[in-house]
Parts: C-alpha cells; sequence; structure tokens
C-alpha cells in the first residue's frame, strides 16, 4: 500500500501553517484547537486548497508540487474525504449518496454499514449517527487510497457518540488505508488513531502515540491538551458491577464505566483530590506516592503524582504543604475514571 | 395607545389591499364572463396570444441556457471587477422600458451599432418577431439572473467539495449537485421573470412594434385595442390577470413543492455584489 506525503505551506488568514506530514498504512490523528489549520491539511490533500509551496504524493504519484507547477485536481485525488458536518446531498437518496462516489461497491456498502433499510430516506430523514455512516460508505465508494475524516465525531450528542466511536474503530481496523483525523479532542483521537500529532498555530508540535504524548508531553501545550492522564491497562468484569483495570505497572484501577480488553483509564486532573494520608471517603481509587512536580498555573496548581496530575487550588496546596518529595495519596471515584478503548 | 396604533396598521392595510385589487376587480367587473370569452375568441386576441407565447417561450429558453451558467460561475468565482459585470447585469431591472427599446434600436436597429453588419449579413432584427424576443429577454433576464446568483451562492460550498472529492468533475458537480439544490430557487426566478416577460410593453412597442399576427404581443395589443375595441382590450387584461396570478401563486408554492431550503423562498433575494 502507497504511503502519504506531504509537506506543505499554506497562508491562512491569521497563520502560517507549515507541516510535513507520512502516513503509512495507519490512522494519525491531527489534534488541536480549532483555528490552528488541522481542516486545511485535509482540504489541502484533497485538492480543495491550493498551498503556496509544497508537495502531496500518494506512493510515486505526485497530486501537488508547486514547484514542478503539479496540481491535480480532486477529482483525480484518489481520497474519501468524511466532511464535518457529513456534507450529504440533501436532494438525493441514502443510495445515491452512496452511489455519487462509485455504483460498483454501493450494495456491498450499504450492508457492510447496515443502513440497506434506510436506502430510500433522504439524509434530513435520518439520525446524526446513521448519517456518519452513509457518509463513510459514501467516501468508500469510490475505493479511495487514503481517508481523510474531519471531526468524525463532534456532530454527535454524547449518548451516540461512544458507540460511533467505536464503530468508527473497527472500521479503521478493517480498511486499513493511509487515515488522517482531525479532532480537538484528545481521547477521540486516542481512542482512533495509531500516531497522534499536535497541531498549533500551523504548526506540528509533537508526533507520536498517545501514551508517548501523555507521559512526555515535549510542549507545554501538548500537556495541557493531553491534561487530563491517560492510564494504558487491561480492563476486566470487577465486584460491585464495577470494571477493574490492570494498569501496566501493576496497579489496579476502578471504574464505572463498562470496558473489556485494552483500555486507557482518562482521569481529568480536577477529579482527582490530594490528602497527606489515606482518606476515609467514597474514591474507589487511591494512589499513594511522592509528590514529582508542583507547576503553578494561576490562581490553581497542578501536580504531578505517579501517573496523576491533579489540579488543586493555590490555597490548597498551601495547607497541605505540597512539595516535590512529599509523599501524598491522590484519589478519584470510579465514576471520574472513564475507559477509552486503545487500539491493540 | 396600543389600540390606537393596531387601528393605524389595519387602515393602512385596508387602504393598500383597496388600491391594489381595486383596479384588477374593475377589470372583471367590466368585462362578464360572455364578453370575457368573446374578446378572447377575436382574431387579435387570439394571434397577439400566440405570438406572445412563442417570443416569451423563446425568449425564457435564452435566458435560462444563458443566464444559469453565467449565474453559476458569478456566484462561485471572486475576480476583479465581479461586482461591475453583476450590475451590468442587474442594471435593465431600473431602466425604464422606453430607454431600453431606444437603447435596442440603436444597437440592433438598421442604423444601429451593429446595423451594418447584420445587413451585410441579409439579418433585419427591427420589427420582427426576433425584436419582440430581443425586448422580451433584455427586460426579463435580470429578474432570473439575481435570483440565480443568489440561489447559487446560497448552496453549502461543502457540498459542492463534497462531489469533487467523491470523483465529479466540475461539469458533473455543476448538474448533479448545484442544479438540484438551486432548483427551488432558480424555478422562482424564471417564473418571475416570465411574468415580467409577458408583460413587457416600453421596449417591445418601440424595438419591434405592434403588427398584428407579427410582433403585436398581448400588452401591445392591449394598448391598441384599448381605442378600437374596448371588449378585447378588457378580455385580454383580464385573462392576463389570470395568468399572473397563476405565476404569483406558483412562485409562492414552487420552493416548498421541491422541498428547497428557505433561501430559495425570498423572490427578490438581494445577491453580493462584491
Amino acid at each position: 500500500m502507497d504511503r502519504l506525503t506531504l509537506d506543505i505551506a499554506v497562508a491562512l488568514r491569521t497563520l502560517r501553517l507549515d507541516l510535513a506530514l507520512e502516513v503509512g498504512r495507519e490512522t494519525v490523528a491531527l489534534v488541536g484547537p480549532s483555528g490552528a489549520g488541522k481542516t486545511t491539511v485535509l482540504r489541502a490533500i484533497a485538492g480543495l486548497v491550493r498551498p503556496d509551496l509544497g508537495r502531496i504524493a500518494l506512493g510515486s504519484a505526485v497530486w501537488l508540487d508547486t514547484a514542478r507547477r503539479i496540481d491535480r485536481p480532486p477529482e483525480e485525488r484518489s481520497v474519501g474525504y468524511v466532511f464535518q458536518d457529513y456534507a450529504l446531498f440533501p436532494h438525493l437518496s441514502v443510495r445515491k449518496n452512496v452511489a455519487f462516489g462509485g455504483v460498483e461497491r454501493v450494495d456491498e456498502l450499504l450492508e457492510r454499514f447496515a443502513i440497506e433499510q434506510l436506502s430510500g430516506s433522504r439524509p434530513a430523514e435520518i439520525s446524526g449517527g446513521e448519517r456518519q455512516r452513509v457518509a463513510l460508505a459514501r467516501a468508500l465508494a469510490r475505493e479511495p487510497a487514503v481517508l481523510l475524516l474531519d471531526e468524525p465525531l463532534s456532530a454527535l450528542d454524547a449518548h451516540t457518540r461512544n458507540a460511533v466511536r467505536a464503530e468508527l474503530q473497527e472500521l479503521l481496523r478493517e480498511v486499513r488505508l493511509p487515515t488522517l483525523l482531525v479532532t480537538h479532542d484528545f481521547e477521540d483521537a486516542a481512542a482512533l488513531a495509531d500516531r497522534i500529532g499536535v497541531v498549533l498555530d500551523g504548526k506540528l508540535l509533537q508526533m507520536g502515540t498517545a501514551a508517548e504524548l501523555v507521559l512526555e508531553p515535549a510542549d507545554p501545550f501538548v500537556a495541557s491538551l493531553t491534561g487530563s492522564v491517560l492510564l494504558p491497562g487491561r480492563a476486566r468484569a470487577g465486584p460491585d458491577g464495577l470494571t477493574e483495570v490492570e494498569l501496566d505497572d501493576g496497579t489496579l484501577v476502578y471504574s464505572a464505566e463498562r470496558g473489556v480488553g485494552r483500555v486507557g483509564v482518562v482521569v481529568h486532573p480536577w477529579e482527582i483530590t490530594l490528602a497527606r494520608s489515606a482518606p476515609a471517603d467514597s474514591a474507589r481509587n487511591h494512589l499513594r506516592a511522592p509528590i514529582a512536580a508542583v507547576v503553578p498555573d494561576g490562581d490553581r496548581v497542578r501536580v504531578r503524582v505517579g501517573p496523576l496530575t491533579a489540579e488543586v487550588t493555590a490555597a490548597a496546596a498551601r495547607e497541605l504543604e505540597l512539595a516535590p518529595g512529599v509523599p501524598v495519596v491522590a484519589s478519584f471515584k470510579a465514576t471520574g475514571a472513564r475507559l477509552v478503548p486503545l487500539g491493540s | 395607545m396600543k389600540h390606537a396604533f393596531n387601528t393605524v396598521l389595519v387602515v393602512a392595510v385596508v387602504v393598500a389591499v383597496t388600491f391594489l385589487a381595486l383596479p384588477i376587480v374593475a377589470i372583471f367587473w367590466q368585462v362578464g364572463l360572455d364578453r370575457l370569452v368573446d374578446g378572447l375568441r377575436s382574431d387579435i386576441a387570439r394571434d397577439a396570444f400566440r405570438v406572445t407565447l412563442k417570443t416569451n417561450a423563446i425568449a425564457m429558453a435564452l435566458i435560462l441556457s444563458v443566464g444559469t451558467p453565467a449565474a453559476y460561475f458569478l456566484a462561485t468565482r471572486r475576480f476583479p471587477g465581479r461586482a461591475l459585470v453583476v450590475t451590468i447585469l442587474e442594471l435593465p431591472l431600473v431602466l425604464p422600458p422606453a430607454v431600453a427599446g431606444i437603447g435596442l434600436i440603436f444597437a440592433f436597429g438598421r442604423l444601429g451599432l451593429l446595423g451594418d453588419e447584420l445587413d451585410a449579413l441579409g439579418i433585419t432584427i427591427g420589427f420582427t418577431q426576433v425584436a419582440v424576443v430581443f425586448a422580451v429577454t433584455f427586460v426579463a433576464s435580470p429578474f432570473y439572473v439575481r435570483q440565480a446568483i443568489a440561489s447559487f451562492e446560497s448552496i453549502d460550498r461543502t457540498m459542492l467539495d463534497a462531489s469533487r472529492t467523491l470523483g465529479a468533475s466540475p461539469a458533473k458537480t455543476f448538474w448533479r449537485v448545484a442544479l438540484p439544490l438551486a432548483g427551488g430557487g432558480l424555478g422562482a426566478g424564471a417564473a418571475v421573470a416570465l411574468a415580467r416577460g409577458l408583460g413587457e410593453f416600453g421596449a417591445t412597442i418601440m424595438f419591434a412594434g405592434s403588427l398584428q399576427g407579427v410582433t403585436q404581443t398581448v400588452s401591445t395589443a392591449i394598448y391598441q385595442e384599448f381605442d378600437v375595441s374596448l371588449d378585447a382590450a378588457l378580455a385580454i387584461s383580464a385573462a392576463l390577470v389570470l395568468v399572473s396570478g397563476a405565476i404569483l401563486l406558483a412562485v409562492k408554492i414552487l420552493p416548498q413543492w421541491t422541498g428547497s431550503r428557505s433561501t430559495s423562498r425570498s423572490l427578490f433575494a438581494r445577491s453580493a455584489s462584491t
């Protein structure tokens, strides 16, 4: 399978996008705040935006090379593009939407995405999750060599989001295409992508696996983006209907969410409380360790305890006399430990 | 206070409706059904309707086939001088029809700008049916083009982008995505242009004259018959009211009927001139 390589520079209204990337048979997520230029990367690959400088190629097929004045139009680039709001054609039925990309595999795709029963419906008549399946089927109907997903989960409500994310995960494993995914949500990126690139102000700050970004952020922005701690481990059913996750270092963590197999436990820093000795509270998870670092952040303080980062008020930090080396107990409730399925 | 204000509003509505509806009512009051049928049976009325329908059909075909791609271009591209181009296309909208007539004479008439060239080719336009088509096209086209630009502009650009990434060429994207999505608005624009074209008078009578069976349209026939046979003039007028009313109704219903989005509902939607 051909690798997608790109090295482009695009002048945007407020910033200059300057980014090089190589995507093999894997899913790469670009994460960053809105306005960072993530979508422009996808649009440039698809040929919808023309970079001022650069080169985009799929294997030996050159799609763009400003130096050689090559710029292939979108219809000649083999991409499957799933737009943020899916951009389904409102005047066409589900079936015709899918067939727009290519007619050969329509039945197969309608079946694969379990949307045969909707084939006569218009996009306005189906749910958000269904719309996403139609958009994916339509993008794949052209048998693309590259898959581009722009915020594939942002148009969904929290309820459908998790289910759709699992579906998407399965699909990405199945199609095994070079896939570039754009999202502002680190959790989504961690769940869906093999590698994550953090983009800020048009620049790629760091590229690595979710664990690498969490454990060794190369930049304060990366640290704040991944701020919610992600602890990789293996999940199984535990006592009291909780899920028991054995972290890679052997620690046991309990979560109120369901999960099985390889998962990441995500804990927001503000859901972690600190104490000098083990508290008799309702939290199910306690971790005793010396403080690794104390980083003031405005009127708050970020405290690193083992693999966790807790966020406490500056006043509380003073009262507890928190300082590096001081042993503390970090606690969080099972309901504060969310589970993200991790790809293998 | 509130009550008084309400009264003012209601009075305004009553005055407006009365003033605008009275002439319409008067026409039907005067004609009566039997005289209407008799009037419409006259040769003059029959010829006038035949000429009007034929010339308007040709004019509408010209307006749609040239105006649609032109509007699509202007709606989807930005280039220096675009505002000027759009303004030129809209100009006939505000031009008095008599001025349009003079302009057409001095552009395409025997003594006009292109007169010698057309003469050399053996083509005469002034005072032929072609002149009627020209006059109608000139006066009615901005009504369509304006609405068409607005309709194409209101299409979500990602729809066009999506089409391209799915392998469709720009031409295929136009046919399969842009046209159907703008359809409701285009239909409404065409209906208004047709209504304007059917009633065209000033430019037609100056550039094409009013020769029965050749260049005499319903509007020019009404004007001429007014002196000769009031019955025929009234009958034709009444028939025209019905046709125009039907078109107006179609315009209001069309966008909902095609399931098109709200953007196409505003008849005279302003197209951005920048």
